[in-house]
């Protein structure tokens, strides 16, 4: 039994590179029930690897006024309140922002040959738009849509005026030029929620807030104690991919 | 451009894939293994903590097939234009060295007896007239005692954990009360149970049910397998399904076969290679070898064998066979044909329990082919007579860890806000304090349920993608609420504060863009007669007779069980009749 790993983070090109040192305690104290340490993670030369992120950092793929409508959105689908904070102070929309510039966001994770043609909604997405062109063309059609209806764009309304719109999306009854708004909220929803639960490392889930509030321990990835404790919780905070703790 | 002949060529560098050249090679035979991904190694990008990022993982499908370059269309009703799968959702195939083995849960079963012999079976205990006009009830046309040396080889391989009940005729243990008699225990003791599956455990068996642990090639120790290679012993980190094990305590065919034939210089790994077709002779008779494009120089290229193993993924299998002109291609509407008759899947349906705010549920914790089940209500273990439907589910609790995406995603169950206001109170309060229940039924084969070629649609090396004509249909839907009415007793018996039963509705189609399972199977099945399936009780086309179909493909209807293990005997029982019979004197093992 290896008593001791100690790895690099294989990071694939495109993201962002984290070193760190990463170890794991020898199997006889992980077993051991209240064994004080962290049970899968301590760090050494911890790096303050979310130092150089900004909430207000320049979007790469948004202009502005699109990432004001991402701020204000993913805001209404995962708000401030009691529980902590929401989804902006989280860096949900810089994470979006940075997913757009991934094989995901080209879309090149989908199956885009044509021809293209609409169907029953139980047979999935039939659109020709990669997640950056749906970002794109469904931001235009909500500001279009809150201008039209209510006199300002999404992001200059009360957040009561932007959660009746985005409701309305929801609904399913609202159509863009181009799709139909409720294809729009779910891949809005979709993403915002990967923002804040992600490892921090893709630009959300800051300072692993996201985490705190579900009691995920993160890249910790060794339970041998807590197979069953018979229903206690787990004590232990989350540790990220970088070896940060919260 | 040609290669040097070879005396086998293998597609797929899956399980099948992997068992087979194994024995191949033990047969003395030189093996080419063609793989369409890039080869996958658990110590270089399996590692921790690289390996367990969510978000490339299970949510960018980092082990999966990527449908940009192939998918499938699916339409429910042959009536209907079926439009492409652009998006994976419902199911998972895997791509590249190990395919969806490396990336599966590890729920490791044995067949039911009876389902191995449905038709025969339904027949003989309710007559012939119990079976609905329109369904394709079938018997493999090898029974499980038959399969059961295999059985227990790959259990070896895997390194499986779990209790039995008989070895040998003789209770051994407090296994499956349902489970056939084994001729040797598990080579692994049962995972533990998590806090969840301890608490189902209590409940079911005061329901007055019988719980067992799930058969898991998770390991439960340390372990050696039949092949010298090693497993360590599971940590319960939760990332199992979708990710590949860096503890190597998760049966793949990366760590568990496939060290054993790198070094062999008679055994040749080509990766990025799609396979476009076999190759036949004049006459259809005689595959002659087959053609790849190697996707790295852009080229296509032909390797020339003897004998030619089809190991790809259930569906991929079946499409390589309608490209190739292997077998008749089935028609529905003449219902003549096989090749595609037969397409199943499987019913699975969630019910959930909240339980009380002292209890933590640890839903992180966990292991993909661990938990705890029930057969009460699986195969025939209980009387169809006045139920009128045909098949069963086994019911469990197999907290494979979730992940903090997908916990989101579901949100606080079906009456929770999905988004905004409440929405975090309703996540909250199910990630910290619920359970899942899972019924993981058969899926019975249905005339107007099959595969073929799409008229429009095309995959990227020009070729006509897949088309699947799939719904479900009432019997299954009966069956599932059957099952999941008798989940309700254990509810009650959990103590749960509230809890949601799921289950398939009258009249629902099969939604694509939901996670169902990727328990594909069918479509090329096995069995008894070249009349109503493509392969021999051999899984050796009827047809093309040095052609031999590996995999789920070959099951005749998708039964309650996850059909890795079955896959897996089948696969060594193939190999043992081409090494005993076959490879001495080439021709149909089955003569007509």
């Amino acid at each position: 039994m290896p008593t001791r790993w100690a790895e690099c983070i294989i990071v694939p090109s495109g993201e962002q590179v984290e070193r760190a040192f990463v170890f794991t305690p020898p199997l006889c104290q992980r077993r051991c029930r209240f064994y004080s340490l962290p049970s899968a993670c301590r760090t050494t030369s911890p790096r303050k690897a979310f130092a150089a992120l900004k909430l207000d950092e320049k979007p790469a793929f948004f202009s502005p006024e699109e990432f004001r409508f991402l701020q204000a959105a993913c805001e209404c689908i995962y708000p401030s309140d009691s529980y902590g904070p929401g989804a902006t102070a989280l860096g949900a929309p810089v994470f979006i922002d940075r997913q757009m510039d991934t094989p995901y966001g080209r879309g090149e994770l989908w199956y885009m040959a044509g021809p293209f043609q609409d169907g029953p909604a139980n047979l999935g997405y039939q659109l020709p738009f990669a997640p950056r062109d749906l970002y794109r063309k469904g931001i235009a059609g909500a500001n279009h849509y809150a201008r039209a209806q209510r006199g300002k764009g999404f992001a200059d309304l009360s957040q009561k005026d932007q959660i009746e719109i985005l409701t309305a999306f929801e609904g399913g009854a609202i159509h863009f030029p181009d799709m139909n708004a409720r294809l729009f909220f779910e891949q809005l929803r979709r993403n915002t929620l990967e923002g804040v639960f992600s490892d921090p490392v893709h630009g959300g889930n800051r300072h692993m807030q996201g985490w705190l509030l579900l009691s995920f321990p993160g890249a910790r990835a060794d339970f041998m104690d807590w197979v069953n404790q018979e229903g206690a919780a787990y004590p232990f905070g989350p540790v990220s991919l970088s070896g940060q703790k919260a | 451009m040609t290669l040097k002949r070879t005396d086998v060529v293998i597609i797929g560098a899956g399980w099948a894939g992997a068992i087979l050249a194994k024995e191949m090679r033990e047969a003395g035979r030189s093996v080419v293994m063609l793989e369409r991904g890039p080869d996958r190694a658990t110590a270089k990008e399996g590692t921790y903590p690289g390996s367990i990022d969510e978000l490339r993982g299970a949510i960018r499908h980092r082990l999966f097939q990527n449908p940009a370059k192939t998918t499938v269309t699916i339409r429910n009703t042959i009536n209907q234009t079926a439009l492409p799968y652009r998006q994976l959702a419902a199911f998972l195939p895997g791509e590249g060295v190990g395919g969806a083995g490396l990336h599966w849960s590890g729920v490791h079963f044995r067949a039911a007896p009876d389902d191995l012999r449905l038709r025969s079976h339904v027949t003989e205990r309710y007559g012939a007239k119990f079976i609905p006009a329109d369904m394709n009830l079938q018997d493999y046309g090898v029974t499980y005692d038959e399969l059961e040396p295999f059985f227990d080889k790959a259990e070896k391989v895997f390194g499986t954990s779990g209790e039995a009940y008989t070895v040998n005729g003789q209770v051994v243990g407090k296994g499956n009360v349902f489970a056939p008699s084994r001729s040797d225990k598990f080579p692994l003791p049962p995972m533990q149970d998590v806090y969840t599956a301890s608490l189902f455990r209590k409940a079911a068996t005061e329901a007055g049910y019988h719980p067992y642990a799930l058969p898991a090639a998770n390991a439960s120790m340390q372990y050696t397998n039949t092949y010298g290679l090693q497993m360590g012993p599971c940590n319960f980190c939760g990332y199992c399904s979708g990710y590949d094990c860096y503890m190597y305590s998760k049966a793949s065919p990366n760590i568990n076969i496939l060290p054993a034939l790198r070094n062999d210089s008679d055994f040749t790994l080509i990766t990025d290679a799609h396979v476009l077709k076999v190759n036949l002779d004049s006459d259809k008779r005689k595959a002659t070898g087959v053609t790849y494009l190697d996707q790295r120089e852009n080229r296509e290229k032909t390797v020339e064998a003897d004998l030619v193993i089809l190991a790809a993924f259930q569906f991929h299998n079946v499409h390589l066979m309608l490209l190739s002109g292997i077998g008749k291609p089935y028609d529905p509407v003449s219902n003549t044909g096989v090749v595609g008759r037969n397409f199943v899947y499987q019913t699975i349906t969630t019910s959930r329990a909240w339980m009380s705010e002292n209890q933590f549920t640890n839903q992180f914790v966990g292991a993909g082919g661990a938990g705890v089940a029930m057969d009460d209500f699986n195969s025939d273990n209980f009387d169809h007579g006045p139920l009128g439907f045909i098949g069963g589910s086994p019911v469990w609790v197999n907290q494979a860890g979730v992940k903090p995406i997908a916990a989101a995603m579901n949100g606080g169950g079906k009456s929770a806000p999905r988004w905004g206001a409440g929405y975090k109170a309703g996540l909250v309060d199910t990630y910290r304090h619920s359970l899942a229940m899972d019924a993981h039924g058969s899926n019975m084969a249905y005339r107007d349920v099959y595969l073929d070629l799409d008229p429009t649609w095309r995959d990227s090396y020009g070729q006509p993608l897949l088309r699947m004509t799939f719904t479900w249909k009432e019997n299954d839907i009966r069956m599932n609420q059957y099952v999941v009415g008798k989940i309700e007793p254990i509810m009650k018996a959990l103590g749960a504060r509230r809890y949601e039963l799921g289950r398939l509705e009258h009249g629902e189609t099969f939604d694509t863009r939901r996670y169902q399972t990727t328990h594909l199977g069918g479509g090329a099945v096995m069995g008894t007669s070249p009349h109503d399936s493509a392969l021999n009780r051999y899984l050796q086309s009827w047809d093309v007779s040095n052609v031999f179909v590996i995999g789920s493909n070959a099951f005749p209807q998708g039964m309650g069980y996850n059909p890795t293990g079955t896959v897996a005997a089948l696969a060594y029982w193939a190999a043992h009749h081409i090494r005993t019979t076959y490879l001495a004197k080439p021709g149909p093992l089955v003569s007509l």
